[in-house]
């Protein structure tokens, strides 16, 4: 049934947008692209949040890491300075992307694994905070006012300044991050995450470190997030520390938790979601959020597994 | 005889209150070491110790020769002590088959492994079964923990216990809320285990206790007062005072 469900929302994702864009409104596509890319930062989010049970509030960083690193590199290759990393080639920015917000997980994942519940929460809140300001302050690459992306990264085959391509990009990444997901959550690393999860206390008991393996699931997700950031920075072509905000990594929580957590789909169904109401509920009024946190709260009192536990009968598994 | 677990001068307050008190206690290899005593008198903060859920403020634990009074908690069923809760911990939302896997697997090197699916795993899956079928839970091994009774939880933790084949079994009142029936079921399923393992039994059921124990220890307000067989203790007269007088 669930897997049903996968198939469905996976299919309709290849399908619809592209006949949208053709004869519909091409601006439906934008949508759809902004949909499959914030779906891999759910989708990663749901690794450590719904199998790992850790409240991470400060996923929005690796986002805006990701896209800042295809957006500094470019910026120097225009304007110059850094040699270093000026560059437009595309598996650089990627692999920027990837290791700086790998090692931000690493490096903050250190110190926040050692701490529990609100502590956690508030924690990887202040340290993605950090970065927002961080980045505000350089005022090279825009600060507040944010930078903008001249040149899209370069990569074999994929023209992304198409946007079709670009699209197809963001999709076949989010099938592979959720294959990825999948996978590592039936392995043995996954049953020590979710066991840890479930039970720490019996955990440690049986001889887990479950702090290294909350850390190695931390980087992870902390990497998948930061290369959804740079499909994103290539999506926007204009980035700034806005994207990185805590009420963006809230809105990661809300598509994981609204679609259903720990479930294989329920990030994208999230993504989905979220992507449909923000722009019905912004089209009616600016206070959109407001009908949307209640929503959300509707959600996790009377739906517990989220839309997946919705549309496949079922609560989503705990 | 050797010494397996040696506990010198064991000392642990929470604020005023002493619960461990100059503790000194050796449980032999191959024994079954009994401690008893009343509610609150320290047991299972004894345990915590020995397990490193908890560290002493001060005084020592060996473990066969080896200090290990600060080490860390999740090291030391690698070097052969497993345990079981009091109050029962598992994990909940996992099958009962999964949970024994993972106690397997913690036995079975490193978990960095993210390829193969732990459920496909024919090792741990067959040994899992192999010991759900000798606590007797063959039947209920793919339901889910949570569906299961207290008795049967009760047992799934000595089936856990049971994976590591650790050397040291330090089983925190295995008996908790058993009705007389399941009581005698455990009675003989910890008669069972008797000499295959060394035990720390910490039990309140007396029956059980005089009947498994080859010693018992009776700790009273976080301080052991008498060590002996199973007769000694009996014929205790402090013992007697402090402890069994109000219940014989
Ligand atoms: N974490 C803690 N914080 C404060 N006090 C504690 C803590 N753990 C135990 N205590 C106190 O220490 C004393 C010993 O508790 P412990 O649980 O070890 O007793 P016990 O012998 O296992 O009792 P029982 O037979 O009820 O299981 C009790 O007075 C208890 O209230
Ligand atoms: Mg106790």
């Amino acid at each position: 049934m669930r897997a049903g469900l996968t198939v469905l929302v996976m299919v309709a994702l290849a399908v619809v947008p592209p006949l949208l864009y053709w004869y519909a409104n091409p601006f439906y596509l934008d949508l759809a692209s902004r949909l499959v890319i914030l779906g891999i930062a759910a989708v990663s989010l749901n690794l450590i949040l719904g199998y790992g049970g850790l409240v991470s509030f400060g996923h929005a960083a690796f986002l805006g890491l990701g896209a800042y690193a295809v957006g500094i590199p470019a910026h120097h290759w225009l304007y110059g300075g850094m040699d270093a990393i000026a560059t437009t080639n595309g598996w650089v920015q990627i692999a920027l992307a990837v290791g700086v917000s790998g090692l931000f997980a690493f490096l903050t994942g250190l110190v926040c694994l050692r701490t529990r519940g609100v502590y956690f929460i508030m924690i990887t809140m202040a340290f993605a905070q950090m970065i927002y300001y961080l980045i505000v302050s350089i005022e090279e690459y825009g600060g507040d006012d944010g930078l903008v992306i001249d040149t899209r990264s370069e990569l074999p085959f994929i023209n992304l300044d198409d946007p079709l391509q670009l699209y197809f990009l963001g999709y076949v990444s989010l099938l592979v991050a959720m294959l990825l997901v999948r996978m590592i959550v039936h392995s043995r690393f996954g049953m020590v995450l979710q066991g840890a999860k479930g039970n720490e206390e019996r955990m440690i008991s049986l001889g887990y470190n479950i702090y290294a393996y909350r850390l190695v699931a931390y980087v992870i997700s902390g990497a998948m997030a930061g290369y959804a950031g740079a499909l994103l920075g290539n999506f926007t072509t204009f980035i700034s520390p806005e994207m990185m905000d805590w009420s963006r990594s809230g809105e990661l929580m809300f598509m994981v938790i609204l679609g259903g957590f720990a479930t294989n789909v329920g990030p994208v169904l999230g993504a989905v979601a979220f992507i449909v109401l923000e722009e019905v509920l912004s089209s009616w009024t600016i206070y959109w959020h407001l009908p949307f946190g209640l929503m959300l709260i509707g959600v996790v009192l009377f739906a517990r597994g989220g839309l997946v536990g919705l549309f496949t009968g079922r609560g989503g598994k705990k | 005889m050797t010494a397996i677990l040696e506990i010198n001068g064991l000392n642990k307050s929470f604020g005023g209150i002493k619960a461990t008190d100059n503790l000194s206690l050796t449980v032999e290899q191959g024994e079954l070491h009994a401690v008893i005593g009343p509610n609150g008198a320290g047991k299972t903060t004894l345990i915590s110790q020995l397990t490193g859920m908890q560290f002493p403020d001060s005084g020592s634990v060996k473990f066969k020769s080896r200090d290990i009074t600060r080490m860390a908690a999740h090291k030391r069923p690698h070097l052969g002590i497993a345990r079981s809760f009091q109050i029962t911990s598992l994990i909940m939302q996992m099958s009962v088959l999964d949970n024994v896997a993972l106690a397997l697997q913690a036995c079975d090197g490193h978990s960095f492994r993210f390829l193969r699916p732990a459920r496909s795993v024919n090792s741990l899956r067959e040994r899992g079964r192999a010991l759900l079928d000798r606590v007797g839970l063959a039947d209920n091994a793919d339901s889910p923990t949570a569906a299961l009774s207290h008795g049967e939880h009760r047992r799934m933790e000595i089936a856990i216990a049971l994976a590591s084949e650790a050397e040291l079994m330090l089983l925190d009142e295995p008996m908790a809320g058993l009705g007389a029936q399941e009581s005698t079921e455990m009675v003989g399923l910890l008669q069972d285990l008797k000499g295959k393992h060394t035990i720390l039994l910490i039990e309140h059921d007396m029956d059980a206790v005089f009947a498994l124990a080859d010693r018992i220890s009776v700790l009273v307000y976080g301080h052991i007062i008498a060590t002996g067989t199973p007769d000694e203790i009996r014929g205790n007269e402090a013992v007697q005072h402090a402890y069994l007088g109000e219940e014989a």
